[in-house]
């Protein structure tokens, strides 16, 4: 588990270094992803301990987002001003974003055979 | 016995000990609640948690700084936790690269659709900028989301709470849109929620089916890296033709 995490950690210091180096627009822990998705494809796959460390982290990500979450009480007074724009920003810009995909993908599959082997 | 009290506050108060502490037992409290609701979607325990959390911080005025002075600890591992992320992504990739080609059109054709619209109909009903750039990565799991606001100019912690708001709203909405589509295929299921709703949406899909649940989260996956490559580049762009 130590030597996974310290793996994790070192791929998202590497992606960290060269978002500031080549000042990219992306975050460093998204290039870390990236580079470690490409060292599994060269190494042919994670090792039982990153695979356990990196289920275990996985499965409570939405812990994770506590912390920043609750930082909502700072943002009452803009909440307040600016609640109908967010709130219909948010349910109809999610809906579309479904809506968009599904069809996109449906129109593009039809006719071939899902992977569940029922044809569309 | 009240001086005690509050030397023991004050003490309490300034080391990082009890806003560590309160993040764990807030979202123990709330898993619990997710649990006993049958894993209902509104009863979404980060939601669950930060309401308990924000009230706790309210009602005994503690400065959010304060509290985040502990919670950092946790908040720490959305770095190594995206990081991460390569490994279910690798995991899928034999079905990735089976429908990469329609996968890859509705992935753009979704992640511009969810960021865009997010950001037209917010700047419409006269939302400040700081908001429409911490509404336009909502649909990506919180880590990036959250890079990708600061990268924008919005606000990382609104980002947040904008992120898991649209997850709780694709989750329970999701079902109805495909019943209105008539989609029923689960790959596309799956698919479109991971995009529009990341992780909590991915949750929802796992409990309808495997299949679902594999795309969701591939659709998770790859939308969070097509926002963080696509959107710092592509707002600034938006902005500068709209003149705003």
């Amino acid at each position: 588990m130590i030597a996974a995490l310290t793996l994790l950690l070192v791929f998202q210091l590497i992606g960290e270094i060269i978002a500031r180096a080549l000042s990219l627009p992306v975050p460093g822990p998204v290039i870390g992803m990236a580079l470690l998705f490409l060292a599994l494809m060269i190494r042919g796959g994670p090792g039982e301990d990153l695979r356990q460390t990196a289920g275990t982290l996985l499965q409570h990500l939405s812990l994770l987002f506590v912390p920043a979450g609750t930082g909502i009480v700072l943002y009452g007074d803009r909440l307040a001003a600016e609640w109908l724009p967010l709130v219909v920003a948010l349910v109809a810009s999610t809906a579309l974003a479904i809506v968009v995909t599904a069809i996109v993908l449906r129109a593009l599959t039809r006719g071939r055979t899902s992977s569940s082997g029922a044809p569309q | 016995m009240t001086p005690r009290l509050d030397e023991i506050w004050v003490y309490l108060s300034a080391t990082p000990l009890l806003g560590l502490t309160l993040t764990l037992l807030a979202y123990q409290a709330a898993f619990r609640i997710y649990q006993r609701a049958g894993f209902h979607p509104l009863a979404n325990p980060v939601l669950l948690a930060v309401g308990l959390l924000a009230g706790v911080l309210l009602l005994t005025g503690t400065p959010y700084q304060t509290y985040f002075d502990g919670a950092q600890f946790v908040h720490f591992l959305l770095g190594p936790a995206t990081v991460a992320l390569a490994i279910p992504l690798y995991a899928q990739w034999p079905r990735l690269k089976a429908m990469a080609a329609p996968l890859a059109l509705a992935l753009v054709a979704g992640s511009l659709t969810a960021a865009l619209s997010a950001w037209g109909i917010g700047a419409l009903l006269g939302a400040s900028r700081e908001s429409l750039m911490s509404l336009a990565p909502k649909s990506v799991t919180t880590p990036i989301a959250m890079a990708v606001a600061e990268r924008l100019g919005g606000l990382p912690s609104l980002t947040a709470v904008l992120v898991i708001s649209t997850g709780i709203i694709g989750a329970v909405g999701a079902r109805y849109l495909y019943r209105w589509l008539g989609i029923d295929d689960p790959a596309v299921r799956g698919f479109a929620i991971g995009l529009a709703s990341h992780g909590i949406g991915t949750a929802r899909a796992f409990q309808i089916s495997e299949q679902s649940g594999a795309f969701a989260a591939l659709a998770m996956g790859l939308n969070g890296l097509v926002t963080a490559l696509s959107l710092p580049w592509i707002m600034p762009l938006v902005e500068r033709l709209l003149d705003r």
